[in-house]
């Protein structure tokens, strides 16, 4: 304490009478500054918790989302192959409303003025702000393959937003015939989930294998390598061999062009005809990100890497799969860790304190099988190349390990799901 | 204590009981800390099939994670998350769950 200087006194004096004047704020109960979340997913969720947790029982959070449950869509690639049901991957914002006494509201923010610091929303409403966070997710670039738009995704789900669309494409794997043709076509970089389509294709392979033995699957990939690659193709050759098929770019395996009465899919002009398609589209920020402004030509939204506050926008942070993250992969484990570092830094704002060192953790769990789990992880830091990954530490699964030891991760990704499920939800 | 500082330390602690508790929890410990709740649950208590590490001493967890980070005790995992961490941060880390306890 001795060490507090004159100025830091002034600042906090400064916090308290700021926080004071938002003295009559009224929704729900809280009497501080209010701080609205926008999108609750992995990333928005989490943030509206933590912001509880850490900023006290006095500021006002608002949570807005436009569905009233959340389908995550991590384990739903265990949904497609047939391994679990979507109920047991649906949660909802009961407990966040209840036990952490946030406003939860359904409903579609339109529009964000940063000037006025007020968020508009389809049903009418204006809500002001202190701060606001974004996590919006991702959407899709429609077009980027000729004849691909949200309509054809009803005949060739991309169910890379999980709910309707991962359902359909479980129903469409149920109704094939043995024998049929599985096409995957895999996105370009970024996108969310790095490892996701060879998981979905590993999934895929173990329930054809069971029921319809005869069946292949090719993924067309836009790249030419993957996430945790040799792991994946180490467990297809032993696991599922001859039933997967991977097609780098180079080689032919950039979908240019799809056909949906034809159930085709063209690489400039070869055709491959599939009985299941699955196209898994180029990705950009969630729409709610561009009409703000918060995004730049790259179709993602640079932040503060300490704070994730938008480059663009004072007191907006944009955290989760739409914001620049570094070398932080877009996905639910590092939406949701940026989520409590974001929270704790508003904290930290909101009495005037300078931001905290982070540090972050990401682990992406694969099932290769329902015993069969491999993981990538990383420590991350704030440096000024942006956010790193701690050097020595992270790295993939072994190569070579016993089963037991891919037995024990796929036990763990299961663990790790109710545990990131509940840190967010409950 | 400088007379004005001790008066500034009441007014600290007068604002932090006022506007909840961020000022009671530390900040740098609590970043180092609520990733790990991913994978171990909220607050440590693990929902699922992870371990639980709310129970563990500070003691018990500086060692495991020391343990680690060597090499000398094997993980699936927590080998190539241990290494991300220095010793003090370890420390920092185990502490703050300890904190969690009272
Ligand atoms: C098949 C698949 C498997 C995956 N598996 C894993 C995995 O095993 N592990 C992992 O860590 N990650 C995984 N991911 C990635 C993970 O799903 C995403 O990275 C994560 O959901 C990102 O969180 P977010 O908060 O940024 O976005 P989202 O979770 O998409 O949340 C965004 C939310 O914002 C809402 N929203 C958007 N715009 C508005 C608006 N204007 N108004 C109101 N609400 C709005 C949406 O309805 C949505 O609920 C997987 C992804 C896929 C596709
Ligand atoms: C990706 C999931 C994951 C993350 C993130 C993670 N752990 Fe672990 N932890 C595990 C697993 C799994 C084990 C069991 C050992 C193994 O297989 O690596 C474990 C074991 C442990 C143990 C030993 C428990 C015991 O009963 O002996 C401690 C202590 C621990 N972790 C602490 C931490 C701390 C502290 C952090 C954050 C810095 C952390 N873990 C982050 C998954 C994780």
């Amino acid at each position: 304490m001795t060490n507090f200087s004159r100025r830091e006194f002034l600042k906090y004096a400064g916090a308290l009478s700021a926080l004071s004047a938002f003295g009559c704020a009224s929704m729900g109960g809280a009497s501080g500054p209010r701080i609205v979340v926008i999108g609750g997913g992995f990333g928005g969720a989490t943030c509206a918790k933590y912001l509880r947790k850490l900023a006290g029982p006095t500021v006002g959070i608002t949570l807005i989302e436009k569905n009233s449950s959340y389908v995550t869509c991590p384990f739903s690639n265990t949904v497609i192959g047939g391994l679990r049901s979507i109920d047991t991957i649906t949660h909802n914002y009961e407990t966040l409303a209840k036990k952490y006494n946030i406003e939860v509201v359904f409903d579609t923010v339109t529009g964000i003025d940063a000037t006025s610091k007020t968020v508009t929303l389809q049903g009418g409403k204006t809500l002001a702000y202190e701060r606001a966070v974004i996590s919006p997710g991702i959407d899709f670039k429609w077009g980027a393959i000729e004849g691909y738009d949200e309509a054809a995704s009803e005949t060739l789900p991309h169910a890379w937003k999980a709910g309707t669309q991962t359902v359909l494409l479980r129903k469409q794997l149920e109704a094939m015939a043995d024998g049929g043709v599985v096409l995957i076509a895999a996105p370009p970089d970024p996108f969310r989930c790095p490892p996701g389509p060879y998981e979905r294709a590993s999934l895929i392979a173990n329930y054809l294998k069971q029921s319809k033995p005869k069946s292949k699957i090719v993924i067309l990939d836009a790249k030419d390598k993957f996430s945790k690659q040799p792991l994946f193709q180490d467990a297809w050759d032993n696991l599922y061999p001859g039933m997967i098929e991977w097609v780098p770019g180079s080689q032919g395996g950039k979908v240019t062009r799809a056909d949906v009465k034809e159930m085709t899919l063209y690489v400039d002009n070869s055709a491959h005809k599939g009985d299941v398609i699955n196209v898994i589209p180029a990705q950009k920020a969630g729409a709610l990100a561009h009409s703000a402004g918060l995004a730049n030509e790259s179709g993602w939204c640079p932040v503060d890497p300490r704070t994730f506050e938008s480059k663009v926008h004072k007191n907006i942070h944009v955290i989760g799969d739409a914001c620049l993250g570094g070398k932080m992969p877009k996905s639910g484990y590092a939406a949701h860790s940026q989520a409590k570092v974001c929270a704790a830094q508003i904290a930290a704002m909101l009495i005037g304190q300078p931001p905290v060192d982070p540090s972050w953790i990401n682990t992406c769990y694969s099932l290769i099988a329902p015993d069969y789990g491999i993981t990538v992880a990383a420590v991350y830091r704030a440096t000024a190349d942006g956010i790193v990954d701690v050097q020595g530490a992270g790295g993939v699964s072994p190569r070579e390990a016993p089963k037991s030891v891919r037995q024990a991760e796929a036990i763990y990704a299961e663990g790790w799901y109710k545990s990131v499920t509940a840190d967010a939800f409950s | 204590m400088h007379p004005d500082l001790r008066y500034l330390s009441v007014l600290i602690v007068a604002a932090a009981m006022w506007s909840g508790a961020a000022h009671s929890t530390d900040l740098r410990a609590a970043i180092l800390a609520n990733p790990c709740a991913g994978c171990h649950g909220m607050d440590g208590v693990s929902p699922g099939t992870i371990p639980s590490i709310n129970q563990l001493s500070a003691d018990a967890i500086v060692a495991a994670l020391k343990a680690f980070k060597s090499g000398e005790r094997p993980g699936t995992v927590m080998d190539r998350i241990a290494k991300g961490y220095t010793d003090e941060e370890i420390q920092r880390i185990a502490d703050y769950f300890q904190s969690l306890k009272k």
